[in-house]
């Protein structure tokens, strides 16, 4: 039952968007539907699942590994199906708007736009090395592809930019997969822990690897490509790949770091990727500062956001893993809101200079709110998801005595509040002139709806942290386990 | 020196053609070759460190460099059609003319 | 039915605002009626629910709220005796600001926006009365911060976006000094309620120097609202802001948070006896009188009316830190009295500032000249603010710096009567001269920028600020009374020094 739903969520949505390619274009809205809304309902199983037993292993067509397809079902691969689908869905109730089925660039994007969803939920649950690599390529290929779906010059340089780092990046990651092999004849995630000793090759191996994971999660100093790619990619692209894309690289680092490498004396390494993070959040914060247009504020936002997930490496401890998993989840939903409630201030003012956007909350007050409710997750105030991960941070830091991490963790707040309040400044500015009205093309409103969701979701995290705590707690690597 | 370590040595030499070809070519056409090269050497590692199990050799790593064949030149279809479309819109093929990102207004 | 009612009336207390103001931020700026009506309905109906939740206190029970936020941590809503007084005030003054809002801004843009942030500041203010651990009362207190801003820069001025910036920086930086010291103190204790007396004394031994720099810590955190020196630059920049914020900034919610998480820290967290013991108290004490010293200095060096009456605010917040800094039961009774006793006398001087502003465009006090002939019912209400800060009985002034004097000198402070001595005249010199000019000097024969309004609309501002003075008036007078303020600081003091 449970291997039947885990097939079903990740082959539903490419057999439809393999349908969407050949069957008639008046299908197209019918198919949208039948790719994504049975979704939510098939992951209960799963859910059930890994409430009743913990974790559950799927081989795929009765072929184990290291030929056949190997998935891994535990509380942390749950968690991030979730993700996966709610945020994918709420975007899609935007995409439904900013790509509608009656018009042309929607047979390009929804084809796109569900091959990356698939790919992403058989990432997540991929056991085997091999696997990740081909799921990789699909998520990568698949994101770039809709980067540059509508044509426009600068977004089809960044797509061309990403495009090149990414291949780079898939390299070294395959090189480190072939290295590992030819050590231990093994690809299983789970299992090559058993036959590896932590040798100069394998180190090395296991560096490539995680470079390349590093590249495609752009991780300060890695990040070059992000900023043009989310600032330049159509709203909900921007949203999915801030969201969603760049973390599940975080995310396999994670396992190959805590379960595949879990008991290597790791600790300068650790503290290293933790620098990296913290570079990441000044840097990102301080480069959002001083950009003149919205979504490259937003986009830089995340190169900072992204280094809280290093502080997991240095920390390493099950406040720290309960941490960064919040942050992922809380980040996720505030991230996609501002992406999401940008596009629709984009669309209306048809621009997104800050200079042109004073006075902005009078006539597009949802997105503005929604706007003004995701950055509070983001600068980590009280009450939101973000508050509550920057707590169990401090909390984390604090039991293990880290106070350089402790610090950091309460003061980079204060940057995100720089670089926000500067957007919200703006926007309660008054306007010099009067907006020119002809120009008024008000996104429908439910757009603005899936924007207020994604944010009114970042703020009931803070209040609703539980579940997903719990969750964490039943997946830790088993290095970690309380 | 026996055969593994002549492939070895082979790979590394077209990895660095790879490298260099990548950052010092403009054209993208050019850095997509170097990358299609880099990928290229890292297949020939893969089935090369793989040794061969009981005499016969070792199917797996051939299977996996295959499917990554298979990878690289849909990426690399993918990555041309892209190209193209650069050209198509902005009348030419390389990066070189991005002043910054976010110029566009 | 009980115990419903004990769990849930303290989060609807908040939970009534915060929807209000969501409701007008939802209904536009068109819909004015729908917006006087529900502010208005939302004002009256949290005093109502003050008065019930008051009910049941002095009935004998205590009506909390608790929910887990991270397991093993609780945001706790409880009403106790000092929680209770803190949001009398709130609800009062808020009912009494509402009023005198509405017809303030009668005519201005973006109204929509003004109301929806100003019914979420009063959720914030009641969430920090009500807060019943210092974790919760962190989160109100950083929503507050948020709710504010946009109030502050409400008028979208140049100079408003920068006065706004300042004050951002001044309140999200003491709020990372307080979440560290948050953190660092429940790392040591654990999560703790506020209970009376303190609950940290165990600690002393082992964590000595710990709890002190915590402490220092939570109180610059907390100093930066209640505008102590050299954190309250932001509170005469935030001037610029409509008068209502300004009375509200300065009565009830910005100020009044700092100062009322003070008395919090020292008397629930800490407890006087450890403040005292860490030697804390002597520190407090100083910044506490030195600011009561410099506000009064500054104010006087003042043209700009607004800007005067903002430095002696942070002149008279320090009275209430004063009074739980020197110890001992009768400063704290005059500390936490001035909590109330402040709020109610500002409110009156802002009320008039605002009405003398937006009505003759009087902005400097050499334009107050004859006021008290043109607008007689405003200066009253002004002249009763005035007497009261300066500390003349029977306003309410005087009660609170009489209980401070004799706090002072019953645990052997002789100086703090030499401060609040000085502190007097100063008050004199920078509120007599003022008062003078309304009443003694000519008019002029034009006012700088006189308006034209509707009766109504005079009668709601100038009714706001003659309540105000009634209420500031009452309370010294009424002193006595088993209901005042007085005998329930009495009461809640009776607890920290049994």
């Amino acid at each position: 039952m449970t291997t039947e739903a885990l097939a079903l969520i990740v082959f539903v949505p490419l057999l439809v968007a393999a349908g969407m390619v050949v069957l008639p274009r008046s299908w197209l809205g019918l198919l949208i539907r039948i790719g994504l809304l049975p979704l939510p309902f098939l992951l209960l199983i799963p859910t059930m699942e890994v409430v009743d037993n913990g974790a559950y292993r799927v081989v795929l067509a009765g072929h184990d590994s290291p030929l056949g397809i190997v998935w891994l079902l535990d509380p942390l691969s749950l968690l991030m199906l979730w993700l996966n689908v709610g945020i994918t869905l709420l975007v899609s109730l935007h995409a439904s708007f900013s790509f509608p089925p009656s018009d042309q660039p929607a047979r390009r994007f929804w084809p796109l736009w569900l091959i990356l969803f698939a790919s992403m939920n058989a990432l997540v649950l991929s056991a085997d090395l091999f696997n990740i690599y081909v799921t990789l390529e699909l998520v990568t290929l698949a994101a770039i592809g809709l980067i540059a779906v509508e044509g426009k010059p600068a977004a089809l340089r960044a797509a061309m930019r990403y495009l090149l780092l990414a291949l780079m990046a898939s390299l070294l990651y395959l090189l480190g997969v072939g290295l590992i092999y030819g050590q231990t004849g093994v690809l299983d995630l789970y299992l090559i822990a058993e036959h590896l000793e932590p040798a100069w090759l394998t180190i090395t191996a296991l560096a490539l690897m995680i470079v390349g994971l590093l590249i495609k999660s752009a991780i300060f100093p890695l990040h070059a490509w992000l900023p043009a790619a989310h600032g330049n990619a159509p709203g909900p692209v921007s949203a999915i790949l801030s969201a969603m894309v760049v973390k599940v690289s975080v995310y396999i680092i994670w396992r190959l770091w805590f379960w595949t490498a879990g008991d290597w004396d790791l600790d300068s390494a650790a503290t290293l990727m933790g620098i990296l993070g913290g570079l990441a959040i000044v840097y990102g914060s301080v480069a959002a500062l001083v950009q003149q247009r919205l979504k490259m504020i937003i986009a830089y936002s995340t190169v900072a956001q992204l280094g809280y997930l290093m502080l997991l490496f240095p920390l390493a401890s099950t406040l720290a893993f309960q941490a960064a998993s919040y942050h992922l989840v809380s980040h996720g939903m505030a991230k996609a809101a501002m992406f999401l409630a940008a596009a629709n201030i984009l669309r209306s003012v048809g621009s997104d200079r800050l200079s042109r956007l004073a006075g902005i909350d009078q006539r597009l007050p949802l997105d503005v709110f929604a706007l003004a409710l995701a950055g509070v997750s983001i600068m980590g105030l009280p009450p939101s998801g973000g508050f509550l991960a920057k707590w169990l941070f401090l909390e984390a830091a604090r039991e293990q005595e880290a106070w350089g991490w402790l610090v950091l963790v309460a003061a980079s707040g204060l940057l995100a509040a720089a670089y926000l309040f500067r957007v919200l400044a703006v926007m309660c500015l008054h306007p010099r002139r009067r907006l020119r009205s002809d120009r008024r093309r008000r996104a429908p409103n439910l757009a603005s709806v899936a924007a207020i969701l994604l944010a009114v979701g970042a703020i009931v995290a803070g209040f609703a942290s539980a579940p997903v705590l719990d969750l964490v707690a039943a997946g830790l690597p088993p290095g970690l386990a309380p | 020196m026996d055969n593994a370590a002549l492939y070895v040595l082979a790979a590394a030499v077209l990895f660095g053609v790879g490298v260099y070809g990548l950052i010092v070519s403009a054209h993208l056409m050019r850095k997509l070759f170097a990358i299609n090269i880099m990928g290229n050497a890292i297949f020939i590692l893969m089935v090369a460190v793989a040794g061969p199990i009981d005499g016969a050799p070792d199917p797996v790593p051939q299977a996996l460099v295959l499917t990554g064949i298979v990878i690289a030149v849909s990426a690399t279809a993918f990555a041309l059609a892209l190209m193209v479309r650069l050209y198509q819109e902005t009348g030419r093929a390389t990066l070189a003319d991005d002043n910054g990102p976010g110029n566009d207004d | 039915m009980m115990d419903l009612l004990l769990f849930w009336t303290p989060l609807l207390l908040v939970v009534v605002s915060a929807l209000t103001g969501i409701v007008i931020f939802i209904a536009g700026e068109r819909k004015a009626r729908l917006r006087i009506i529900l502010n208005l309905l939302a004002a009256v109906l949290k005093v109502l629910m003050v008065v019930l939740i008051g009910l049941l206190v002095l009935a004998g029970h205590t009506p909390e709220f608790r929910i887990s936020l991270v397991p093993g941590l609780d945001l706790v809503l409880r009403a106790d005796a000092l929680s209770l007084l803190f949001a009398t005030l709130s609800a009062v003054l808020w009912l009494v600001t509402t009023v005198y809002a509405i017809a303030y801004l009668e005519r201005s843009p973006n109204r929509a926006r003004f109301f929806g942030f100003f019914s979420l500041c009063v959720a914030a203010t009641m969430g920090i009365s009500l807060a019943g651990n210092l974790l919760t009362f962190f989160i109100f207190y950083e929503l507050l911060t948020l709710t504010t801003w946009p109030l502050v820069v409400h008028t979208g001025t140049a100079t408003a976006i920068r006065s706004g910036r300042t004050y951002l920086r001044y309140t999200l930086s003491g709020g990372v000094l307080f979440l560290i010291g948050l953190i660092w103190l429940y790392g040591i204790t654990g999560p703790q309620d506020f209970i009376a007396g303190g609950t940290l004394a165990e600690h002393d031994l082992d964590h000595r120097l710990s709890l002190q720099i915590i402490f220092v810590l939570l109180a610059v955190g907390m100093g930066v609202k209640a505008a102590i020196y050299p954190l309250h630059r932001w509170l005469p920049e935030a001037m610029v802001a409509p008068a209502p914020v300004s009375a509200l900034l300065h009565a009830v919610a910005v100020v009044k948070a700092g100062a009322f998480g003070l008395v919090r820290l020292v008397e629930d967290v800490y407890g006087p006896e450890l403040v005292a013991g860490l030697g804390m108290d002597l520190p407090l004490l100083l910044a506490a009188a030195f600011t009561i010293l410099y506000g009064s200095v500054q104010a006087l060096r003042q043209v700009d009316l607004k800007k005067r009456l903002a430095f002696s605010t942070v002149s008279q917040v320090s009275y209430i830190v004063l009074g739980i800094a020197v110890g001992g039961p009768l400063a704290t009774i005059g500390g936490i009295v001035h909590l109330v006793h402040q709020g109610l006398m500002k409110i009156i001087l802002f009320f008039c500032a605002g009405i003398f502003g937006n009505l003759l465009g009087i902005k400097y006090i050499h334009q107050l000249d004859g006021v008290g002939r043109r607008m007689p019912w405003a200066s009253a209400c002004f002249t009763v603010g005035a007497l009261g800060m300066i500390g003349l009985p029977p306003v309410a002034g005087f009660v609170s710096k009489w209980y401070l004097g004799a706090g002072a000198v019953a645990v052997g402070r002789e100086w703090v009567v030499a401060v609040l001595v000085t502190s007097t005249v100063l008050n004199a010199s920078y509120f007599l001269p003022v008062l003078k000019r309304i009443w003694l000097n000519p008019p002029p024969d034009q006012w700088p920028d006189e308006v034209q309004v509707s009766r109504i609309e005079i009668q709601a501002l100038v009714g706001s600020a003659m309540v105000a003075a009634l209420l500031a008036l009452g309370v010294g007078l009424l002193a006595g009374h088993p209901l005042s303020p007085l005998s329930w600081a009495t009461a809640i003091v009776t607890e920290y020094f049994p």
